[in-house]
């Protein structure tokens, strides 16, 4: 039984994201109210075979190559797949 | 002096680099392919510009992992000279070479044009061709080239004088107007703390014959062969 990580890689809160910024205009352009602020992020799913499947497996993976710790966070996911 | 010229998967800016070292500078230049683990030889590494592994995941994520890089830590850790330019500097960054990172331009568009730069810092083997204070135009094209680091690398780099080019006016005002990328501080270029790895995004190999519309880029280039003779390692020319 394989597993799958969900891993979502999203800009520190303290940095300006210049895209999340130009798509809540976008939005409120199109007539959507009380758009308050978007940040925009990636979402990685990795199929895992059991042995690879720890928290601490995928932790390491998103600090060593998925996300940069200079700029992002990261938060996991493990789950049956 | 030996330069190798390194070639990843999407490099661009390579045969520029090569050119540069080869025939403006006059100096003994390879290729070196990113599957090389081996720098014996080369007194100064260029990581040269482009898109290496397609910019995939974050730019120069992957490059920063690929086997040369460990032998770039080696030869960097060795006192050799590194000089990352554009891509080069992402790459460095994320390889943990140089503190910080490059994120999205603020205007998020895509900026290739003419810019100038200041020189911070003529002590370091990267400018002491130059003068403090110096202008110079140089090109730059890049959508990812918004230097941040955090407020204490920020203080670092700017106590020890490891910014050594800013974003100016033509007469060397640091002006937000004049800031192509919202880069923190103006910041376009840095060195590390021993002064042999320097990064900077707009790119002195396009800017070294009247042909290309400036010659700016060699003082960057002549720099490099200043510190010949220097022990290894060697920090500063002239220290300010």
């Amino acid at each position: 039984m394989s597993r799958k990580a969900r891993i979502y890689v999203t800009l520190k809160p303290t940095l300006l994201d210049a895209q999340g910024r130009v798509v809540q205009q976008a939005l409120t352009n199109i007539g959507f109210e009380g758009v308050e602020n978007v940040r925009m992020g990636k979402y990685i799913e990795i199929d895992l075979a059991d042995e690879a499947a720890s928290e601490s497996n995928v932790a390491d993976m998103c600090a060593r190559l998925l996300a940069n710790p200079v700029t992002e966070d990261f938060r996991l996911d493990l789950e049956d797949a | 002096m030996k330069f190798g010229v390194i070639q990843f998967p999407g490099s661009n800016c390579d045969q520029d680099a090569y050119f540069a070292a080869l025939n403006v500078l006059e100096q003994p230049t390879e290729y070196i392919w990113h599957e090389s683990t081996d720098l014996a030889g080369f007194d100064c590494v260029i990581v040269p510009g482009g898109f290496s592994y397609g910019d995939y995941l974050r730019c120069g994520a992957v490059a920063a992992l690929s086997p040369v890089m460990g032998a770039v830590k080696k030869h960097a850790a060795a006192g050799g000279l590194v000089m990352g330019v554009c891509n080069g500097f992402q790459i460095l960054c994320e390889s943990g070479l140089l503190p910080g990172a490059l994120l999205r331009n603020e205007g998020l568009r895509f900026v290739c044009k003419h810019i100038f730069m200041r020189i911070e810092n003529a002590g370091t083997r990267f400018t002491s061709a130059g003068a403090k204070g110096q202008v110079l135009r140089v090109p730059i094209a890049h959508g990812e080239g918004n230097y941040y680091c955090d407020d204490a690398t920020l203080k670092e780099l700017n106590g020890n004088g490891q910014v050594i080019l800013r974003y100016c006016s033509p007469a060397g005002a640091i002006d937000r107007a004049c800031n192509p990328n919202g880069a923190l501080d103006g910041i376009a270029g840095i060195v590390n703390r021993e002064g042999n790895v320097a990064g900077m995004m707009p790119h002195p190999e396009r800017a070294c014959e009247p042909v290309l519309g400036s010659t700016d880029g060699l003082v960057i280039l002549r720099s490099l062969l200043a510190g010949q003779g220097l022990s290894k390692g060697s920090v500063c020319l002239r220290p300010e």
